[in-house]
């Protein structure tokens, strides 16, 4: 009987180990426990070049994480890209003149889009837009070059 | 000379069809005897003993130092770039998805499948399984499904105790030894690493493997020649096979998972 009990007890304790490291997993390791998809709202903003922007890229304001991007499309008829961005539900004082740059985080790093209100009294809701006007394009490194030797030609 | 060649051909041709579907069916009735087996945990619990608790401290012993490794390896390669904050990501990435699941696979199967067929071998060359039978005890049943079981629910416990603890062991050697900042290592590791992509892919991974190493394991424990050297050949066989199938199955189960992105 005492065998037995022994038994059930390294059982006990070795699926109880188990299942203490996939939780571990979950919240000390993945994503999961600082962004979860609920509580956000969507906004779509349009850009001229989204350079290498991915799905699930960050969308940071004065450098702090707000939100994800969630899709990436390409609109047909205005020939611009489009790109839907959850934000997080607690920050949603973005002015709707907010304007969206893609940004480069480090020489080489990952691109990520920056927020900056405006000075409107309207916030951006869930289903906002942000037009291109407002929106500043990826910086692509073969245009930067070429315009500068352009420039350097031009200037002689 | 040439027709004794094919015919040899032929012959080891059926053979293998033959034990393909003999697993098969053994499977099939194995899965059969699982409702008995959760209606009497006791035999189960026995079985998950010596099947996952014996194998933990090979496992997290291997985790640790597959961990610390990771990060020595890594670290090197990564200071070149200037990028050494990114170390965290590297190991969970590559624990996670990859050397968790098939690392932990394949020590499993050495481990604990080994023993499952030698056990289940001499049951039948000492005709224990016979036995049952007279008695109208179906060993699939009351000695084959218990095993099976132990096998599946252990290997996905086991993977995941082995990331844990890789993880941890790579904290300690880049964090601790190498200088890494802290906040560097796990806040980037938390940024790159997806729960739903990275984490419970590896989880179906090894539960996957789980199920097929513990099925090479006591189906050939069961079709075991009944002597001394049949079951030495099943026990090498399963080893040699569980690799095979984990490091093929590794291959498949990527390409659906992480092919796209």
């Amino acid at each position: 009987m005492k065998q037995t009990k022994t038994t059930e007890m390294l059982v006990g304790m070795f699926v109880a180990a188990g299942i203490a490291a996939l939780f571990v997993l979950a919240m000390q390791v993945s994503n999961l426990s600082s962004f979860t998809e609920e509580g956000t709202y969507t906004i779509t903003a349009r850009f001229d070049n989204i350079g290498g922007l991915k799905v699930r890229s960050a969308v940071k304001a004065a450098g702090v994480l707000v939100g994800r991007v969630g899709s990436v499309d390409f609109d047909n008829d205005r020939q611009v890209a489009v790109v839907t961005l959850h934000i997080n539900q607690r920050y949603n004082r973005f002015t709707d003149d907010t304007s969206a740059s893609i940004f480069t985080a480090g020489l080489l790093g990952e691109q990520y889009i920056g927020l900056e209100s405006g000075g409107s009294d309207e916030y951006l809701v869930d289903g906002s837009e942000i037009d291109e006007a407002l929106t500043q394009s990826a910086i692509v490194l073969e245009k930067l070059i070429s315009k500068f030797v352009m420039d350097k030609a031009s200037g002689k | 000379m040439m027709l004794e060649w094919v015919r040899q051909l032929g012959r080891s041709g059926i053979d293998f069809f033959e034990k393909l579907g003999r697993g098969h069916l053994f499977l099939v009735k194995t899965l059969a005897g699982v409702p008995e087996v959760l209606a009497r945990p006791r035999l189960l619990i026995a079985q998950l003993l010596s099947v996952g608790v014996l194998s933990f401290m090979l496992i997290a012993i291997s985790g640790l130092f597959v961990g610390m490794v990771l990060a020595l390896q890594g670290y090197n390669t990564l200071v070149d770039f200037g990028a050494e904050e990114s170390l965290g990501v590297v190991v969970a990435l590559s624990i996670v998805r990859e050397l968790g699941p098939v690392v932990t696979a394949l020590l499993f199967a050495g481990r604990a499948g080994s023993a499952l067929t030698a056990e289940i071998g001499l049951m039948k060359a000492t005709e224990q399984l016979s036995g049952m039978e007279m008695m109208a005890v179906d060993p699939l049943h009351r000695v084959i499904a218990p095993r099976f079981l132990a096998g599946v629910i252990s290997m996905p416990l086991l993977a995941a105790i082995f990331s844990a603890v890789g993880i941890w062991g790579g904290y300690f050697v880049g964090v601790g030894l190498l200088g890494v900042d802290e906040g560097a290592y796990w806040s980037q590791m938390q940024d790159k690493v997806d729960f739903l992509d990275d984490i419970l892919n590896g989880v179906i991974k090894s539960a996957v493997f789980g199920v097929v190493t513990t099925w090479i394991a006591v189906f050939e424990g069961y079709d075991t020649i009944p002597t001394s050297e049949g079951v030495s050949r099943a026990t090498t066989r399963t080893v040699v096979h569980s690799a095979f199938a984990v490091l093929g199955l590794d291959f498949v189960l990527t390409a659906l998972m992480f092919g796209d992105s």
